[in-house]
């Protein structure tokens, strides 16, 4: 897939890009603001993130028209960072968190991403949507009756509406005729205001306040480095959606420098980490957004809304965004899992459920990535290490050929050897490696050990078949007398 | 006689009979030339590359996914071509076929998924609706 050049990403659809733009800013207020409740800080610290994550991106990004901002994911992780220590820390933890992918993106990261396993990026957006859906949880369960009606009011216009007008996105149309009925009629109801403040005013530079030393290095660290991972993990997913769903290429690496950037920005300007959304995304894609203005002009819409309208958002119900946030995480569900449990082999089955429920236990995202990966390389190397030692034909026929299926390497060097505790002394005895590779120093090593053993019961081995860089490592490093060497 | 056709498939039962529909209309001109339009969504993008590890492997599920009804039309001996464009299906089919010029146009009822369709509304009604050549909803 081609990329276009810098100038067409930004101006080759201006139009597009500006209406897409304005519909992605009103769908990231609500989000901007649940995901700041969820990790504890000001609704503000969500949208200066937003507005700030989103207009650098746009400059410095890989993959135009991805939606960058304040996001779920990194707002579960910095849970305990934030009720432990406080926004400043949490500022000082986004910064660090924008260095680390800065550095990670200089290392060409993107590369290693195939090398997560599918099972656990399904566990991810799963457990990603269970997450959010938990945080939701205080805000509509147990509350009152009218809660449930709201909720209840808020999914109707989310899901029905669209079905017969979608000029204004729905989640817009439920908040604004739900905060009118409760503004109008003098509900007392939770809002957002009741959870923190709005201002209306730009974000501004400033350092955040915590002291220099290793002890705070220390403090934020673990918590960067989640964000970090998680970060990058989510980005890149998103990226590689868009390649596909708008049929262009991007720069992953150059992505996740990006990432870095905008963070460390707004880090600076009290924002709180963010990443690539792939709802909004896929909001942007199909509203029309194609280029770079699109996610530049969501993230000033955006701060241009909060600065004229930021009285009026701290009037959105509760109910109204816990509803919202509900038809996020259905959004974000991936609801083909049920049919891939079903379907899918069982290893990676059992993956996939292990990284959610690591996920869901620990609250925190790079914890179930790290043991989803860590089992299913276990279980691929479980797999693979299989070796089989077949007779050829008959088990009664004279034949001594042995034919040998697999990868040889430290895992099945001991099934390999055991294998041949049964030969029988026979004249003649040929081992077949057609079918096989030899990887590492244990398995000439087990080669040798079988070898040795045959020769010492005064038989006469042949191997043949051996590949070629099988071959390279046999002559290398066996030991065994030069008889069954060059069979070629 | 209709000479280009046009049918847009998501692979479900009802799009096979579709596929049905056209052969049997392409057999009764030589010249029948039969397109067959896949269309991928955002949330379809985002499942697919979601289960797939590699962007091959996304490519070759997508082949599976076209391959029956590719196979009706050449069992059946007619021309075609198949076609893959990204976008919301129902517009983006829309704008193909007003785009292209078609004699006729072949959708099937329903797509894969119903609580899709009571969210989004129906593909083949936008279609039948929009598209400036003669629809025909198969079911």
């Amino acid at each position: 897939m081609n990329t276009l050049p810098y100038k067409e990403q930004w101006f080759g659809n201006i139009r597009g890009d500006i209406l897409a733009g304005i519909v992605v800013a009103l769908a990231l207020i609500p989000e901007a603001i649940a995901f700041s409740i969820i990790a504890g800080v000001d609704p503000m610290v969500g949208l200066y993130a937003s507005f700030s994550i989103a207009v650098v991106i746009s400059f410095v990004g890989g993959r135009p028209a991805m939606i960058s901002a304040a996001t779920g994911a990194m707002a579960l992780a910095m849970v305990l960072l934030v009720r432990d220590h406080g926004l400043d820390y949490l500022l000082a933890a986004t910064v660090l968190t924008g260095v680390l992918q800065l550095i990670f993106g200089l290392l060409k990261v993107a590369r290693f991403m195939k090398f997560i396993p599918r099972a656990v990026m399904i566990g991810f957006v799963n457990s990603l949507a269970i997450l959010i859906f938990m945080a939701q949880v205080p805000f509509i369960f147990g509350v009152n009756a009218i809660t449930y009606v709201f909720v209840g009011i808020t999914l109707a216009i989310v899901y029905i509406l669209p079905r017969f007008f979608t000029a204004i996105p729905a989640p817009l149309i439920a908040i604004l005729v739900l905060t009118g009925v409760v503004m109008y009629s003098g509900m007392d109801m939770q809002n957002v205001g009741s959870l923190g403040t709005i201002s209306q005013t730009l974000p501004s530079f400033f350092i955040p306040n915590v002291p220099f030393n290793f002890e705070t290095l220390q403090i934020i660290f673990p918590t960067a480095l989640a964000l970090s991972i998680i970060g990058l993990l989510e980005s890149l997913l998103t990226a590689s959606i868009l390649d596909d769903a708008t049929e262009t290429g991007s720069d992953k690496n150059q992505e996740a420098r990006g990432q870095g950037i905008a963070n460390i920005i707004t880090g600076f300007f009290g924002g709180m980490a963010g990443c690539a959304m792939i709802g909004q995304s896929g909001i942007n894609v199909r509203s029309g957004g194609r280029g770079r203005l699109s996610t530049f002009t969501a993230g000033v819409f955006l701060m241009f809304l909060i600065i004229v309208l930021g009285n009026w958002v701290v009037q959105i119900p509760m109910p109204v965004l816990a509803g919202i946030m509900v038809m996020v995480c259905i959004g974000t569900f991936d609801w083909g899992s049920f049919k891939y449990l079903a379907t899918a082999p069982k290893s990676d089955a059992i993956v996939m459920l292990l990284t959610v429920v690591v996920v869901v236990y620990t609250h925190d995202l790079s914890k179930g990535v790290f043991a989803g990966v860590i089992l299913s390389t276990i279980l691929f190397a479980a797999k693979i290490s299989k070796v089989e030692v077949r007779k050829e034909g008959l088990e009664s026929n004279a034949s001594n050929r042995y034919n040998i299926h697999g990868q040889l390497f430290f895992a099945s060097s001991q099934d390999f050897v055991s294998a041949f505790d049964k030969v029988e002394a026979s004249e003649g005895i040929v081992l077949d490696f057609s079918d096989a590779t030899v990887w590492d120093d244990s398995g000439v090593g087990a080669i040798d050990r079988v070898m040795n053993k045959l020769q010492a019961q005064g038989q006469t081995v042949e191997i043949t078949g051996l590949n070629a860089s099988s071959q390279k490592l046999v002559d290398k490093l066996a030991t065994y007398g030069t008889a069954g060497k060059s069979t070629h | 006689m209709y000479e280009k056709i046009l049918v847009a498939a998501d692979g479900s039962d009802h799009s096979k009979r579709a596929a049905h529909e056209a052969v049997k209309m392409a057999k009764a001109n030589p010249q029948a030339f039969i397109t067959l339009l896949y269309v991928i969504d955002y949330e379809k993008a985002r499942t697919e590359i979601l289960h797939g590890q590699s962007s091959d492997e996304v490519h070759l599920e997508r082949k599976k996914h076209l391959m029956p009804l590719e196979e009706i039309f050449r069992s059946a001996g007619v021309d075609f071509e198949t076609k893959t464009l990204h976008g919301v299906p129902g517009p983006t089919i829309v704008k193909h076929a007003n785009e292209t010029g078609y004699d006729v146009v072949l959708i099937g009822s329903r797509g894969l998924n119903a609580l899709q369709e009571m969210v989004l509304g129906s593909v083949s009604h936008k279609v039948a609706k929009r598209v400036q050549a003669p629809v025909i909803i198969v079911k």
